[in-house]
């Protein structure tokens, strides 16, 4: 499967980072660049149903259809600890939001591994490949 | 420093081991302490940490890289001495999940007799929700000469030998993984990925007093004394001057309450088995309990 060229591009670029640092402060970066949910799309308390299950930093998230039948990712981490889950949202923004639902359906789960690699802890890894499942649910969903 | 007086009145046996947010804050540029921030979330000490504070992650620091056991005289000196620390040296740990690997580390370096060591009340959680200062500049340490004893795992360390001599005796065990695992219904936290063991449940005679029960959730702090006695004295008939052996899943969550069973309660003989489940639930011919 060929994955979306901006998601392939940021795994690409993960996959030159050999020194664990680098790796770290490029999530950090990612993690900088996140942005909650806007309140026209939701407020809080937010809605059950968009919640990430098993991600213990208290995801959510949202696919709205664009005028185009593209979608736009919007995500809200609640835990302030959650600096993981900022940044595979900021990630998954980036890479995926303006794509139709059927490419971002494809994504699957393991893209974590690739970009979190030794900084997935143990609790961790279970919550961020949620995070890919809600999205890829929530596009099959739209498809 | 009301914070001060707030542990020093919670009746514990060892309030010293303690410091506050409060303390911390007021010791920041105190050349004879060195904090020290251990998370389970590897990228959190990056994302921003109390100034000063270095990073000591379990897996990386603490573990040997090859065989499952911790790191030798070698390893602990080297990193006393990447981390600035000397044997007068305070060192105070803190870290995520309510100090959950603060205490882990806190554990290691007893087996290495560094005894000048308190843990932050609250840890990470307490820091943040006061809104207290958080950097992302890593502080620029001198290294100093440290030279570590042989690890020392007899008096603090339980091995797998020793524990099914305990379950013969009928020594107390205190399991503090979640009822799921010590039921044997889950082989893993939930929501957690499965570390692997064979078989579910528990060592025969043990207690489940899951770890976190003995923090305030709200800021993490620990209960007080009369709230721990009434957990773990009377919920669960513990007596403090019995042996008592504490194990989880690789003795992490175990080590949380190794801390308070000693040092808050002042239980006189408590053992961390690190080898716990994932060596227990996979052993052949070992005893277990549904």
């Amino acid at each position: 499967m060929t994955l979306p060229p901006r998601l392939q591009e940021i795994l690409d670029l993960f996959a030159t980072m050999d020194d664990p640092a680098d790796r770290t402060d490029l999530l950090l970066s990612f993690a900088d660049q996140f942005r909650e949910v806007p309140p026209e799309v939701a407020t809080r308390p937010f809605g059950r149903d968009h919640l990430v299950p098993h991600c213990e930093s208290e995801a959510y998230v949202w696919a709205i259809r664009q005028p185009d039948g593209t979608l736009k990712l919007h995500f809200a981490v609640e835990n302030p600890s959650g600096i993981s889950a900022k940044a595979l949202a900021a990630i998954l923004d980036r890479a995926l939001s303006g794509l139709p639902p059927d490419q971002i359906a494809e994504v699957t789960p393991d893209i974590v591994e690739a970009i979190f690699r030794q900084n997935i802890s143990m609790g961790k890894g279970m919550g961020l490949m949620s995070m890919v499942q809600a999205v890829r649910s929530l596009a099959k969903a739209a498809a | 420093m009301g914070d001060m007086s707030d542990i020093a009145s919670r009746g514990y046996a060892h309030p010293e081991v303690l410091v506050s947010t409060d303390w911390v804050a007021a010791h920041l540029n105190d050349p004879s302490v060195r904090l020290i921030e251990s998370n389970e979330d590897t990228l959190l000490y990056s994302s921003g940490h109390i100034p000063g504070a270095v990073h000591v992650d379990w897996t990386t620091d603490l573990n040997d890289p090859l065989r499952r056991d911790y790191i030798t005289r070698e390893g602990f000196s080297a990193l006393m001495s990447r981390i600035g620390v000397t044997p007068d040296t305070t060192v105070v740990f803190y870290g995520d999940k309510n100090n959950w690997w603060a205490c882990y580390a806190f554990w290691v370096f007893q087996l290495f007799g560094h005894t000048n060591a308190k843990v932050m009340d609250g840890g990470r959680l307490k820091w943040e929700k006061e809104g207290r200062e958080l950097t992302r500049e890593v502080p620029k340490i001198t290294p100093t000469t440290y030279e570590a004893p042989e690890r020392n795992d007899a008096e603090i360390r339980a091995f797998r030998d020793e524990v099914l001599r305990h379950v013969e005796k009928k020594g107390q065990l205190v399991d503090v993984r979640s009822p799921e695992e010590y039921a044997g219904t889950r082989l893993h936290m939930p929501d957690y990925p499965n570390e692997g063991a064979l078989r579910g449940g528990h060592i025969p005679g043990a207690k489940n007093i899951p770890w976190a029960k003995a923090i305030n959730p709200e800021d993490g702090t620990f209960k007080t004394a009369a709230e721990l006695r009434e957990l773990y004295l009377n919920n669960a008939s513990l007596q403090p001057d019995q042996p008592t052996i504490a194990y989880c899943r690789i003795g992490e969550r175990s080590s949380h309450t190794w801390f308070a069973l000693r040092y808050l309660l002042g239980f006189k003989n408590v053992k961390n088995y690190d080898g716990s489940w994932t060596e227990w639930g996979n052993s052949v011919g070992l005893p277990i309990e549904r």
